[in-house]
């Protein structure tokens, strides 16, 4: 038998100086480095694609716009419809949406979750640095490496979308959507970057508390679709409250959160006009043939009711308040990620295993 | 000291029958009774709110379609009403996650976390055998999740039907792709599809995180690939040369040739060079914009034909069944390899 | 200095205990055994006292008087888990790389060298390691970070008997050489009776046994006589009777001034007869007394 022996003892370190946090660098990135690259190679093919799904975005708007001012009768509709059917699979944002939401979940719910379905938490936080000290670096460096990833390709995203949200364009039918549209707020701007570091926070505090990472990553999924709901259907238009306003002139790209008519000062109704109500008053109006804008059609039905004495009230978000808004909902989600982190550590620190 | 006795050992079946396949029947359901709850729970939760929703949706079509008379302003407003009622279901991008979340969470970890834990040396060496286990547990969960969302697909039928239906001034084309495997035969066998892709990525990739980040990109270009290019062409589309295209058709493509000689002009949309240089009498309505079709009109008489293929409306159900044919093929494929594979596999 | 000091550790899993009223003091310079039945609450005392677990009652105190699991405790304690759990998918010289930045010393050079005498490729991935292969990586790990106590969780469990010697080799000569406190529990009673000097004997929870084992082993005897006679032998406690045919043997708690009654014959106790007798009555005990030196004995018998 060979002996097996220890060389002499190093120096020690006898003051109880705490292991330094950047020890922690090297320790994120080998542990978490497949995930990592995985989440920049997906991101830089879908930069690739939309970059040139975007060029010809970009061109169909600018020949757009070159027919339509002025406006040639022939080649202004003929660009204007090219225009509005390039991409429409992505005009409402549509598949676009899962991506912050996958990057989170993947890359958050694992992070406690495999350590503690694998049993590799008795290695890990039995070693000097201390396991929740360990837990804040990973989850801190792979919440910045990620907010930061997802940073730079929404400057891709927010040019790509760019053309639907230009001034004067339901002037000549070009889509127009308004700069709160659901489908692509949290696409621009800010909002992508903030809503990753949000899915990434929700997803390693559900590792921590479900212990195991496929729940973890399907409880991720859900809890992400509810909030974003949430957010997209009754939080966001409550941030500021909104402008009311009597008439039917709201501007086109305003984003209308409620509408509702009164008559002589009193309530009347919300929404669409009962059935009853419009069989009585408008039960038939001037035959007006199906334009291509929405404001001819809406003439019709508001005009009669204003003519027998209702007066339509709405109350709306202006345009000028998307980044605003945009500040606002970043700040609220960088907001819930960090408490989200805190009380992922905190359990760590607390739970018995 | 007591004495130790043992009980006389049980009959023994000396026979060497196989273990009977209806054991396999509470194997699986003990061993995925969570998923296939969680699925169960999640279709119920979204058929629930699909059918609140849906109610809403088919009383505003309803008051929209018995509006007389149907050409007024007000009855436009109706269906203007009607039609942005719930844009989020309305384009069906949330629906169509389903298929994948299911065939993901179902089907991927199935085999992939039996070779990552190792717990595929329990399962595999005991009585039933391996394939017999393989292909039971696939063969059970495959007809459970098709049956439940063929369920969910009755509820997606009757949600969209109003968007389609006749009555309604701009319907939509029934073979628009964001709306047509959410329906009918589709919604199940793209289910089905996305749980034996899972499967076969599972056995192929072995880790469970993996196989479910594959299976989201095989599947996601699988229904791209769908969509764009080969559901255009499960029958040869019909082709005409007259302007008065059905509005619910689904245009495979269009083009343009000289009508004197026959020649090719040009594809899709007639180019501005065209267009700059001959000139029309306003055609159109009186105070409207000039629409697409009064534009093609001009064009025609200056002496070009417009052709176009296109799938006309009453081929949604043959291509529902052509669609829901190939992909249950696709999906007995697949199980069939992955079968093959973990026969073959060596641990 | 005690290494591990328990008083009144309890720690309960729902509604159930899986340790009760621990009191123990385990002295530094020891290797000390950790023996008993599964269930018997092995496993949940080595993690209260490396601080992966928090005690429903009691404390445990570690190195002299650090918290369990306070930096100061994580510091000085090396843990080799059951199933020694090291990341699959990181290689040998990942996992070293790993350790050291992740405590404040670290003897990359001795580690290598081990690894190198144990031809343990650095560049193998752990999850491609053999079990006996991993069980040292793991060991080499914990040592290389020049602990003051090493844990161990039943360590030698997955291993063949030659793997099993040299790393029990390996911890011994890091007991003498280096003055590393070794507290390892284990199943396997013969490896315990060639490395440990001190026995902890646990059994549904409690604590059973505690003590020097050659302090132990001088306290006990066997006694061999007719069966009849047995029952009325009262001269000293007894801690566990068995009986064949006509004759009986009586392990008691005696030392070797104590008188053999008439047609008696007395033989000294093995670890391993002495481990089983204790294992197959829990209601015994000997536990060592408050105040101890190396020569006291250990106090009745309790229960």
């Amino acid at each position: 038998m060979t002996a097996l022996s220890m060389s002499a003892r190093p120096e020690e370190d006898t003051s109880l100086r705490p292991v330094p946090w950047r020890r922690m660098g090297w320790v994120t990135w080998r542990q978490h480095r497949v995930t990592l690259a995985g989440v920049v190679v997906f991101l830089g093919a879908l930069m690739v694609f939309l970059w040139l799904a975007g060029r010809q975005l970009h061109s169909a708007y600018a020949a757009a716009i070159a027919a339509c001012h002025p406006a040639n009768p022939l080649t202004c509709p003929n660009m204007v419809n090219a225009f509005n059917g390039t991409n429409d699979y992505l005009a409402n944002g549509g598949i676009l949406q899962a991506v912050p939401v996958l990057i989170g979940a993947f890359a958050g719910a694992p992070v406690l979750a495999r350590e503690l379905e694998t049993g590799t938490f008795r290695y890990a936080w039995t070693q000097g640095f201390g396991r929740w000290r360990w837990a804040l670096a990973k989850l801190v460096l792979l919440a910045v490496v990620l907010a930061a990833v997802a940073g730079v390709f929404s400057l891709l995203l927010s040019w790509y979308y760019q053309p639907y949200f230009a001034e004067g364009n339901q002037a000549v039918s070009l889509t127009e959507l308004t700069p709160f549209f659901t489908g692509l707020f949290n696409l621009r701007g800010i909002g992508f970057a903030a809503w990753t570091l949000a899915a990434f926070a929700i997803g390693a505090l559900a590792g921590m508390l479900i212990r195991r990472v496929v729940p973890a990553i399907a409880a991720t999924l859900i809890v992400y679709a509810g909030l974003a709901f949430a957010v997209g259907g009754w939080l966001r238009q409550a941030y500021m409250t909104p402008v009311v306003t009597s008439g039917l002139n709201v501007p086109g790209s305003a984003w209308i959160v409620s509408q509702w008519w009164t008559k002589g000062g009193r309530f009347a109704f919300s929404g669409f006009p009962p059935g009853r109500l419009l069989e009585r008053l408008c039960p038939a109006g001037p035959p007006v043939p199906v334009g291509p804008g929405h404001g001819q059609k809406a003439a019709g039905l508001a005009e009669c009711l204003t003519q027998h004495g209702y007066t339509q009230w709405t109350s709306y978000q202006p345009a000028s308040r998307f980044w605003l808004f945009q500040w606002i909902e970043g700040s609220g989600l960088l907001v819930l990620s960090v408490l989200l982190i805190a009380v992922t550590v905190w359990l760590v620190r607390r739970r018995a295993a | 000291m007591t004495a130790l006795t043992t009980p006389a050992p049980p009959r023994e079946d000396a026979s060497l029958r196989p273990v009977p396949w209806q054991r396999m029947g509470w194997v699986t359901w003990r061993q995925h009774r969570v998923t296939l709850a969680g699925v169960a729970a999640l279709l119920g939760a979204l058929a629930v709110l699909l059918w609140i929703v849906g109610l809403h949706v088919h009383q505003a079509y309803s008051a929209a379609a018995a509006c007389r008379p149907t050409s007024s302003a007000i009855c436009d407003d109706m269906f203007g009403n009607f039609s942005v009622m719930d844009g989020f279901l309305a384009n069906g991008f949330l629906l169509q996650a389903l298929p994948a979340l299911i065939g993901v969470f179902v089907g991927a970890p199935l085999l992939a976390r039996e070779m990552e834990t190792g717990t595929f040396r329990y399962a595999w060496t005991q009585g039933i055998g391996r394939l017999r286990w393989a292909l039971a547990k696939l063969v059970l969960l495959a007809i459970s999740v098709t049956v439940a969302s063929g369920l969910f697909s009755l509820v997606t039928t009757w949600y969209y039907q109003p968007y389609f239906a006749a009555s309604n001034p701009v319907p939509q084309p029934p073979l628009a792709p964001t709306l047509f495997d959410l329906r009918g035969v589709a919604f199940p066998a793209w289910t089905l599809a996305a749980f034996a892709i899972g499967a076969l990525a599972g056995m192929l990739i072995r880790r469970v995180v993996p196989a479910i980040a594959a299976t989201l990109a095989v599947y996601t270009g699988l229904v791209f690939a769908a969509g764009g290019f080969l559901r255009a062409h499960y029958l040869t589309p019909v082709l005409t040369s007259s302007l008065n295209v059905p509005g619910t058709a689904w245009i495979a493509s269009q083009w343009w040739t000289v009508t004197r000689s026959g020649q090719f002009a040009w594809a899709g949309r007639p180019p501005m060079s065209v267009l700059g240089n001959i000139t029309c009498p306003n055609s159109g309505p009186p105070n409207g914009k000039p629409t697409m079709v009064s534009i093609e009109q001009c064009v025609v008489q200056h002496g070009y034909t417009q052709w176009t293929s296109y799938q006309p409306t009453t081929r949604f159900w043959p291509f529902q069944w052509i669609e829901g044919g190939w992909l249950l093929v696709l999906s007995v494929l697949l199980i069939a390899v992955t079968v093959w594979l973990v026969r073959r596999r060596a641990a | 200095m005690n290494v591990i000091e328990a008083s009144g550790l309890s720690k309960r899993y729902g509604s159930t205990w899986a340790l009760r009223e621990c009191t123990l003091a385990i002295p530094a310079g020891h290797v000390a055994a950790l023996v008993g039945p599964n269930g018997a609450g092995k496993t949940t005392l080595l993690n209260l006292a490396v601080g992966l677990v928090a005690p429903s009652a009691g404390g445990v105190t570690v190195l002299g008087g650090r918290v369990a699991g306070s930096p100061a405790a994580l510091d000085g304690i090396g843990f080799v888990a059951q199933d020694t759990p090291l990341y699959k998918n990181l290689s040998v010289a990942d996992m070293l790389h790993l350790t050291r930045n992740l405590n404040r010393r670290f003897d990359q050079a001795a580690a290598e060298a081990r690894l190198a005498e144990l031809d343990i490729p650095l560049k193998r991935k752990a999850g491609r390691l053999s079990g006996g292969q991993q069980a040292q990586v793991a060991l080499t790990l914990a040592l290389a970070r020049r602990p003051k106590l090493l844990v161990l969780d039943e360590p030698v469990a997955m291993l063949d008997p030659v793997a099993r010697h040299d790393f029990m080799a390996m911890v011994l000569t890091a007991a003498a050489a280096d003055g590393v406190s070794v507290v390892l529990s284990s199943h396997v009673l013969t490896e315990l009776e060639r490395v440990a000097d001190y026995l902890i004997l646990m059994s549904r929870g409690r604590v059973q046994v505690a003590g020097e084992v050659d302090d132990l082993l001088a306290c006990h005897r066997m006694l061999t006589g007719p069966a009849a006679e047995a029952d009325r032998y009262t001269e000293r406690p007894v801690v566990q009777a068995s009986r064949a045919a006509a004759q009986a043997h009586l392990l008691v708690r005696a030392t070797a001034d104590d008188p053999v009654p008439a047609g008696w014959e007395v033989h000294q106790v093995g670890l391993e007869e002495l481990v089983l007798a204790y294992l197959r009555q829990p209601g015994a005990g000997a536990l060592p007394g408050p105040a101890r030196s190396r020569s006291s004995q250990p106090s009745e018998v309790t229960g």
